[in-house]
């Protein structure tokens, strides 16, 4: 029978490759918002889009600022399609489900589990992944603070934390612990690294 | 999950149209509860039609209650300074559900129509009648800690596992639905879910050709003071194992008007009517709620591992109705 709410066996094994070296190399993504061409309107997307896709089919993703075409079957996640097709790896697959966070990124500033919308429905929208958040070699608040209390073991789930530490913030949801701890229950940590995590967002907050 | 065309929908009427045609297709809203469905393979839709461009937006005061559009996330109503103030219970509710990401997601129609998290309905592996009808219920001999003591059948003992609808059938919430003609119909949310019987495939009235437009709450003066408490295996990011959502209006220490509704307990959001009306004319006193709180549970019919959800769900009421009286 299959485990509700709790990510199958292998589901959040950390990769063997050491994810907290990649998560620093991947956090010097350099934005390239001058470079991208011109972004549809939502009435612009529904006359160029209101018609029905089927099979691999070229689209549109912003990314980060950057515009990237990718082919993709409609059923392809926003997951998959960055993984896969746009090769940000940053962004990880715990449990595919909804149930652990793993896959948090931002689309239009907020939040969302990228695992369980359709890459071809997040068209015309702004998507931020952890790759997009460093100005060049310059951390952003939130990744520093994960460095600096530790706020990672094995780091698979980091990526996710920090997407929704930042977004947290920007809410006004991390103004005590337990606030945090509430606004932050979206992302499970196999490694039990809570207390550290809290740190780093509470830290950020107060600054903010 | 199996391959599927995509048509982001601009109106109501190609959505709708294209339904009334291809009746396995499905509509997409946030698609927390579909696409965790499909990649589970325990539905299969050849077409997903977008309907998250369609106008069913914003959350209003209307001249009597509220009014939340079908496409507004559950994260935007949770919030909405309207719905925290004059309807408590509603936003605790969503507050409490799922995680922050998933609330910015998920629709508020979504959320009325997600489906059971019976362990072996989620798994192909397993018979289900609710899955492939006919082909029988391991719940009712297996695993059915999670599952409901009231509303049950000999086919399906599956709870509802939402907590707005919790909320909204306790304050007698309205659902509006559209159909392929345009022609709208208002359905009470206590009439909208089914109960299982012999056809635990059904889950609620809405036909294959209709789109979920709005959710309209009355205004009254136990929506005003209305809770929502929820007791989980977790602090958070759980589904309930039970749940409470309650209403008083307490005048001249005498309770005019009652709701209670409960969560994790039934085949369908469970609004306990019996319970509410021993409390009119009475003081609110604890005495007073465990009654009310037993008479909500009379009928139960725990199976092996859920019985502990009878006694829990009578506190969890006694609790909620202490904590708004506080
Ligand atoms: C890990 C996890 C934890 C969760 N925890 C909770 C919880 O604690 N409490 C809780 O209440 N919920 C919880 N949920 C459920 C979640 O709230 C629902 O999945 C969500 O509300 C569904 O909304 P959606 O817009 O994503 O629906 P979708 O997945 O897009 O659609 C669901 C169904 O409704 C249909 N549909 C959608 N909108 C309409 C419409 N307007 N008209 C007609 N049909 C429509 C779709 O065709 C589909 O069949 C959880 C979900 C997950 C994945
Ligand atoms: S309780 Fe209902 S959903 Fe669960 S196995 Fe039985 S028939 Fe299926
Ligand atoms: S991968 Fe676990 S929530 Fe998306
Ligand atoms: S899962 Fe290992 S650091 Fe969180």
């Amino acid at each position: 029978m299959s485990q509700d709410l709790f990510p199958a066996d292998s589901a959040a094994t950390p990769p063997e490759d050491g994810s907290r070296r990649s998560f620093i190399k991947q956090a010097g993504g350099i934005l390239g918002l001058a470079l991208a061409p011109p972004l549809l309107s939502q009435a612009e997307r529904l006359t160029a889009f209101s018609k029905t896709v089927e099979g691999v089919t070229s689209m549109t993703l912003k990314v980060n600022g950057t515009a990237r075409t990718l082919q993709a079957e409609p059923r392809v996640s926003l997951l998959d399609a960055l993984r896969e097709n746009l090769d940000l790896t940053g962004t990880k697959k715990g449990c595919d489900h909804g149930q652990c966070g793993a896959c948090t990124v931002l689309v239009d500033g907020k939040r969302i589990n990228s695992c369980l919308t359709l890459a071809v429905m997040n068209q015309g929208k702004e998507i931020t992944t952890i790759e997009g958040l460093a100005k060049g070699e310059e951390l952003h608040p939130m990744q520093a603070a994960f460095l600096k209390h530790d706020g990672f073991q094995c780091g698979y789930c980091t990526p996710g934390q920090i997407m929704s530490g930042v977004a947290c913030v920007q809410e006004g949801h991390a103004k005590t612990d337990d606030q945090t701890r509430e606004w932050m229950s979206g992302n499970l940590c196999r490694c039990g690294a809570y207390p550290n995590i809290v740190a780093a967002v509470r830290e950020v907050a107060g600054k903010a | 999950m199996n391959n599927f065309s995509y048509t982001p929908a601009a109106t109501a009427k190609e959505a709708i149209g294209i339904r009334k045609d291809k009746k396995d297709a499905a509509y997409i809203a946030g698609g927390t509860t579909l696409l965790d469905l499909m990649k589970a393979n325990v539905e299969q839709h050849p077409q997903l039609v977008d309907i998250n461009m369609l106008p069913f937006k914003g959350i209003q005061e209307t001249t009597d209650g509220l009014r939340i559009g079908s496409m507004e996330r559950m994260s935007d109503v949770g919030e909405n300074a309207l719905v925290v103030q004059q309807y408590p219970v509603i936003s605790e509710a969503l507050l409490l559900s799922a995680s922050p990401q998933l609330r910015n997601m998920a629709s508020i129609g979504g959320n009325l129509l997600q489906r059971t998290r019976c362990g072996y309905f989620r798994d192909p592996a397993f018979p289900c009648n609710k899955r492939n009808p006919g082909s029988g219920c391991p719940a009712q001999q297996g695993d059915n800690r999670n599952l409901a003591i009231l509303g049950t059948s000999e086919a399906c003992i599956a709870t509802n596992p939402g907590d707005l609808a919790v909320a909204l059938v306790a304050l007698d919430a309205v659902v509006t639905l559209e159909n392929a003609k345009g022609k709208q119909r208002r359905v009470p949310l206590l009439d909208f879910h089914l109960l299982p019987g012999t056809t635990p495939q059904r889950e609620t009235v809405i036909e294959p050709d209709e789109l979920i437009v709005a959710v309209t709450v009355p205004a009254a003066a136990h929506a005003r003071k209305s809770h929502y408490v929820k007791v989980r295996d977790r602090a958070s990011y759980a589904f309930a194992l039970v749940s409470a959502a309650v209403g008083l209006d307490v005048q001249g220490g005498q309770i005019r008007s009652a709701r209670i509704a409960l969560g994790g307990v039934g085949t369908k959001p469970w609004r306990a009517q019996e319970a509410e009306k021993l409390l009119i004319g009475k003081p609110a006193t604890e005495e007073n709620f465990r009654a009310a709180a037993a008479a909500a549970v009379r009928g139960a019919q725990p199976r092996e591992h859920n019985r502990f959800k009878v006694e829990m769900v009578q506190k969890t009421v006694v609790q909620a109705l202490q904590e708004l009286m506080a």
